[in-house]
């Protein structure tokens, strides 16, 4: 890999694919490796976890106890693939693509609503493809909202008009989120609006918009959730997820089994955890959802406080390097987009963890690159290819 | 940072920026600290949490140890029922949460469907009874009442029934050997509490979510051994209940077999005859109060001399033991504990005390002589002692002339103990008394036993009372503000009484210590502590423990633990006093107040002593006593508002010594017929497989037709209908069984599984009777009962 030591002596224009790779300037210096290496470590970290959660699980996993691990795999490997080809064209081709792209994404969340949809864990949020595959677009609506947005706040800014995005483009901005967040809403999906909200907060404030704007939001969000309850958008299940938040000792046997299996199962790891496929908790089942939505309960359980601390240690790399990169970009779109993915990296991650620690209310969120499912892993990998385009193309300083 | 012109972003964004970075990683702090928190900080107790979620527990119960007889006659034992289970976890699994298979099981059982249902469900604090208390894993007894017929209709249609099975298991059974009943002796199961699961958790013998719990009389002393030890078999399983790990196995260890000393022939006259002498009481006419006696209750015990072993002890009224197999139901807890019935559960002969009147008169009679009064007198026994202008009278106001202790032990005499017990009282300084008083009234009666527990193997005996000093002190400072507010001076007898004692109840009085001489004003006793007194005068002083077990046989017979008698002390009499109180007591059977009743006693073969009493009880009709001995045996009896003793009791003391050597009514002994002209010894003969044989029992009365026991059956049940006050005080520590909260015990979550429940029994018992019961102790405490006069 020292590419650099060769290339003093080799200089002219015929130089190694490796020299050119790694001279001065080019990709692979301007990629951010530790957001790289992360990802990449989570998500190999989520494939063994997948596979300590699924192994036994015979009516989930068609007898082949590789089934899920496998296919955790190659849902890597294609968000890999997508990570390139998003660094390959550039946020700034993407930028043109984004309304075609935010149009398909609100076209396949109105499917769901159709016959097409399907209802997964209460959750009606999944379009069946056939072959065994379903999406659940709502993942790729975070994606286009925080483009979208980006795209129409930071247009006259960055065209240096304006310092800041006037109140018409913010109204725009909002409008543009609000569709799909209301469908979602629809589904319900609760979980992933809570999510678009975050994203939409984080958008508005790295774009620079008034703080009316920021007050104004945390305010609608506020009467929204009253509304959402009194309205009765809520699925009982929804709301009872809330009561045994609220109240951890209601019917451990019922609305509360989630969380209390769940906090048992990490409390049971100890410092080191019981080592990897060890797990009672996680070989007796005792946790539902465990290679999905409570898949941090196998790394709490298996792994211990030193395996579970370094998944949450890697997703602070992640967000550490993607504050930097939010920072470091000339472009207020470039700045938007990663404030869009902080936002949403670090509510999911937060929320996710949070709920099987049981300090959040249970919401079916996946955890970014860990838990099992394709269109969550598709969705943050592309995120992470936008980040590092961010960071290639920005203009290097003198 | 903010310096960097390239960037186009203004500062609000920078800021903006800064304070995102920050958010973000004070979330993830508190997600490291909630981790930390979580695993480190409290991570044991979630490991415990976890082993406990996967881990299941299969039960097999222990088999509940026999109780047997001295001969091997089980009197409680285990029988084989059919019992009809439903498995909760199965019903629920169906559409209709198993309504249609429980109506189904309704029609094949003959019972209502909703009280099916009814059993099935959970209990909750708001589900009355029926319902179930227990683990909902494990499965819920409908009915142990199954025919044959019935339990093959289902097990042969298992696919109409899923999730109910039908199987023998074995329930405790009362057999009544013979015809006895012994129900106080022998006492009741019930289910376990929550609250002692708990309780004996980590003790060596913890209790079982089915078990069921001795709760009086020998099945809860002895309950530890009789229960035996379950089995357990452990499992790792999944959260479907799937094996998942290995099996670690604790085989089940049956109870061990009680061996008693209770002949279950010689018990089953005791209770007869008991019940008859009551019988033939009612039918006579109380001079006194003018109407026919009461009889509400009785006692007797029959006791082997030298051991202390009791070889029967019946309490009157009884009740069915059997009632509380199964689970008793609401109806019949009210009943059995109900002051209509006068309370059946209580074993009047250690739990009802009263005052013992002239059986006592062996204790002054010792005191005398201890405190320097020469046996032989003589001493007045005079018509009647006056003691200012307060006149005591002897019994029916006869006068012998001067005497000796034993003549007045054989006629009875009050005026004599009158007498010395009044000289006493003065010689210690009457109503103020001297420092160091000798007392030898009172301290001779502590020394017999009195006022203390027997230390009988058989839970809540109560101790009776000795009115010294210190009671009345005592009592004095716990009553007189009662005292002060009903007395008046002049009123009713009432009153007057009141009135007096709130100005002086505080002291010895003159009238006290003469009413103390002869068993009467304060005077409590039970007929146990009478029998080992009796028993100890005739053993030549050894007061013993009585005991009713003899013997812990394990199941498989091969270790017999031996319950040897045990002393708590000698009698304070010297050996010829003592001499001369046998002489004198066996007097009293031949020339005295009990001879008319032993006319053609042989007593050259079989010496027979007695002691008669009747004593006075305020508001109440008179107390009947009878205290007897031979060599090898004591018995005594009481009941209560019976009359004399002579009278009422002395015929079925008589009877039972009839039936123990051999005795005919006219004197001749045929030592065939004697059922223990000599005590009982050593123990059953055990078999090399562990069983006890069991000689076969005849029926007492032989004679009786069947038309007749039913009839005198339906009497026994309606003794005292006229449900008067319990005459017995029930003392501060005779508690019924504690019967727990069961109404409101909600289960959930608990993983104990039980495959063959043995002795899971559903409790009917509603809350209404608990409360009864509970009030019932609570009011414990003694009531002052005056004597007047009296023999």
């Amino acid at each position: 890999m020292t590419g650099n030591s060769f290339s003093v002596s080799g200089y002219g224009p015929e130089r190694s694919g490796w020299t050119r790779l790694f001279a001065r300037d080019s990709l692979a210096r301007r990629l951010d490796w530790p957001i790289l290496f992360s990802a990449i470590a989570l998500s190999l970290i989520g494939a063994a976890l997948v596979y300590s959660a699924t192994r036994n699980r015979t009516e989930l996993n068609q007898g082949d106890p590789y089934y899920f691990l496998l296919r955790h795999l190659l849902n890597t490997g294609i968000g890999f693939a997508l990570m390139v080809g998003t660094v390959w064209l550039g946020h700034r081709t993407l930028r043109t693509a984004v309304p075609i792209l935010y149009g398909i994404s609100v076209l396949l969340i109105l499917l769901v609503l159709t016959p097409m949809g399907a209802t997964i864990n209460g959750a009606h949020a999944w379009i069946v493809v056939g072959g065994g595959f379903s999406l659940q677009p709502s993942e790729f609506v975070k994606v286009t909202i925080i483009l979208g947005m980006a795209m129409l706040l930071a247009a006259r800014v960055d065209a240096g008009d304006k310092p800041h995005p006037d109140h018409r483009t913010v109204v725009q901005a909002l409008g543009l989120a609000t569709v799909p967040i209301l469908i979602v809403l629809l589904m319900p999906d609760l979980g992933s609006v809570m999510v678009m909200v975050v994203i939409v907060l984080g958008v508005l404030l790295t774009s620079g918009a008034s703080n009316r704007w920021i007050f104004g939001l945390l305010g609608t969000g506020a009467l929204g959730a009253v509304l959402v309850w009194q309205l009765g958008v809520l699925d009982e299940y929804q709301i009872n997820r809330f009561a045994a938040f609220a109240n951890p000792e209601l019917d451990p046997a019922g609305v509360g089994y989630n969380t209390n299996q769940a906090r048992i199962a990490i409390g049971s790891g100890g410092l080191l955890g019981t080592g990897l496929f060890k797990g009672s908790q996680t070989t007796g089942q005792f946790v539902p959802e465990q290679q999905t939505d409570f898949v941090f309960t196998v790394a709490g359980e298996e792994l211990g406080f030193v395996g579970a601390g370094l998944i949450i240690l890697l997703l602070g790399v992640v967000l550490w390097r993607a504050c930097r990169i939010a920072r470091e970009t000339t472009e207020l779109y470039g700045t938007i987009v990663a404030g869009g993915i902080i936002a949403w990296f670090a509510f999911q991650s937060f929320e996710n963890i949070g709920m099987t620690l049981g300090i959040m209310p249970v919401a079916g969120l996946p955890l970014p690159f860990v838990s099992y499912g394709g269109s969550s892993m598709f969705a943050v990998w592309v995120a992470v290819g936008l980040l590092q385009s961010i960071r290639v193309q920005r203009p290097m300083s003198a | 940072m903010t310096n960097i012109p390239e960037t186009g972003r203004t500062p609000r964004v920078q800021i903006r920026l800064v304070i995102i970075q920050i958010l973000v990683f004070s979330l993830l702090g508190t997600l490291g600290g909630r981790l930390w928190y979580l695993q480190i900080r409290e991570g044991d107790a979630y490991a415990k949490e976890a082993s406990g979620n996967h881990v299941q527990q299969v039960v097999q119960p222990a088999v509940r140890g026999s109780i047997l007889d001295a001969r091997g006659v089980p009197i409680a034992d285990n029988e084989t029922r059919l019992v009809v289970s439903a498995s909760r976890t199965e019903l629920l699994k169906m559409d209709d949460d198993g309504k249609a298979v429980l109506t189904k099981l309704a029609g094949v059982l003959d019972m209502p469907p909703k009280d099916v249902m009814d059993k099935v469900r959970l209990c909750d604090s708001e589900t009355p009874q029926p319902c179930w208390n227990g683990s909902p894993y494990q499965p819920i007894p409908i009915t142990d009442e199954a025919t044959p017929k019935q339990a093959l209709q289902i097990r042969e249609r298992s696919e109409d029934f899923p999730g109910i099975t039908a199987e023998p298991q074995a329930v405790r059974r009362y057999a009544s050997p013979g015809g006895s009943n012994t129900a106080q002796v022998l006492g009741y199961l019930s289910p376990v509490t929550d609250e002692e699961i708990t309780k004996a958790q980590d003790t060596d013998s913890p209790y079982l979510r089915s078990d069921q719990v001795g709760r009086s009389g020998l099945e809860r002393q002895y309950d530890k051994e009789l229960r035996g030890k379950a089995g357990v078999t452990r499992y790792e399983v999944d959260n479907l209940g799937r094996v998942i790990g290995e099996a670690e196995a604790d085989p089940a260890e049956p109870g061990a077999n009680l061996v008693t000393s209770i002949d279950a022939r010689v018990q089953r006259i005791a209770e007869y005859e008991l019940n008859e002498a009551m019988k033939e009481a009612r039918k006579q006419m109380d001079r006194n109060t003018g109407t026919n006696y009461k009889a509400d209750s009785g006692a007797v015990v029959v006791m082997e001399a030298k051991t202390g072993r009791v070889v029967a002890m019946a309490s009157n009224p009884d009740y069915d033991p059997n009632a509380w197999v199964g689970g008793i139901s609401a109806k019949d807890y009210a009943k059995l504990t109900g002051k209509k019935s006068n309370y059946p559960l209580l074993n009047r002969a250690i739990q009802g005390q009263s005052a013992p009147g002239s059986i006592f008169k062996v204790v002054p009679t010792a005191a005398a002589v201890n405190a320097g009064y020469s046996f032989n007198g003589p001493y007045e026994c005079s018509s009647s002692y006056s003691i200012g202008g307060q006149v005591f009278k002897n019994f029916e106001s006869q006068s012998h002339g001067g005497i000796s202790l034993g003549k007045a032990l054989e006629v009875s005499c009050d005026t004599v103990f009158y007498r010395l017990s009044h000289e006493e009282w003065k010689r210690d300084g009457g109503i103020k008394p001297k420092k160091g008083a000798n007392d030898w009234f009172y301290k001779t009666a502590h020394q017999f036993g009195l006022g203390a527990e027997t230390g009988i193997d058989l839970p809540n005996e109560v101790t009776g009372r000795i009115p010294d000093r210190q009671w009345k002190q005592d009592y004095w400072k716990a009553n007189k503000d009662a005292w002060c507010k009903t007395g008046k001076k002049g009123g009713t007898y009432a009153e007057q009484i009141a009135y007096e004692n709130c100005l002086e109840g505080n002291r010895m009085r003159a009238g006290d210590s003469v009413n103390y001489s002869i068993g009467q004003g304060d005077t409590l006793v039970t007929p146990i502590q009478m029998a080992t007194i009796y028993a100890a005068i005739s053993n030549g002083g050894t007061l013993y423990d009585p005991t009713v077990g003899k013997a812990i046989i394990s199941a498989d017979g091969k270790s017999v633990q031996g319950i040897e008698p045990k002393s708590h002390g000698k009698l304070p009499i010297d050996k010829t006093t003592l001499a001369k109180m046998d002489d004198a007591l066996e007097g009293v059977a031949t020339r005295g107040t009990a001879a008319w009743r032993f006319q053609g006693w042989p007593q050259d073969e079989i010496p027979m002593h007695a002691k008669t009493g009747t004593a006075e009880v305020y508001g109440k009709q008179t107390t009947s006593w009878f205290a007897t001995y031979t060599k090898d045996y004591s018995i005594v009896m009481t009941i209560s508002q019976g009359g004399t003793g002579s009278g009422a009791s002395a015929p079925a003391v008589r009877k039972l010594y009839n039936a123990l050597y051999g005795v005919s009514e006219d004197g001749d002994i045929d030592k065939k017929k004697a059922l223990l002209p000599t005590p009982q010894k050593g123990l059953p003969k055990i078999e090399s497989d562990g069983s006890i044989d069991s000689p076969k029992l005849e029926t007492y009365p032989p004679k009786k037709t069947e038309e007749e026991l039913a009839e005198e059956e339906a009497q026994a049940v309606a003794a005292g209908p006229e449900a008067q006050p319990v005459s017995f005080e029930q003392g501060a520590g005779a508690v019924l069984a504690e019967p727990g909260a069961w109404t409101t015990v909600t289960e959930r979550g608990d993983d104990t599984v039980v495959a063959d429940n043995l002795e899971a029994i559903v409790s009917t018992r509603g809350g209404s009777g608990n409360r009864a019961a509970r009030r019932r102790s609570d009011r414990g405490g003694c009531r002052g009962k005056r004597g007047r006069t009296s023999v």
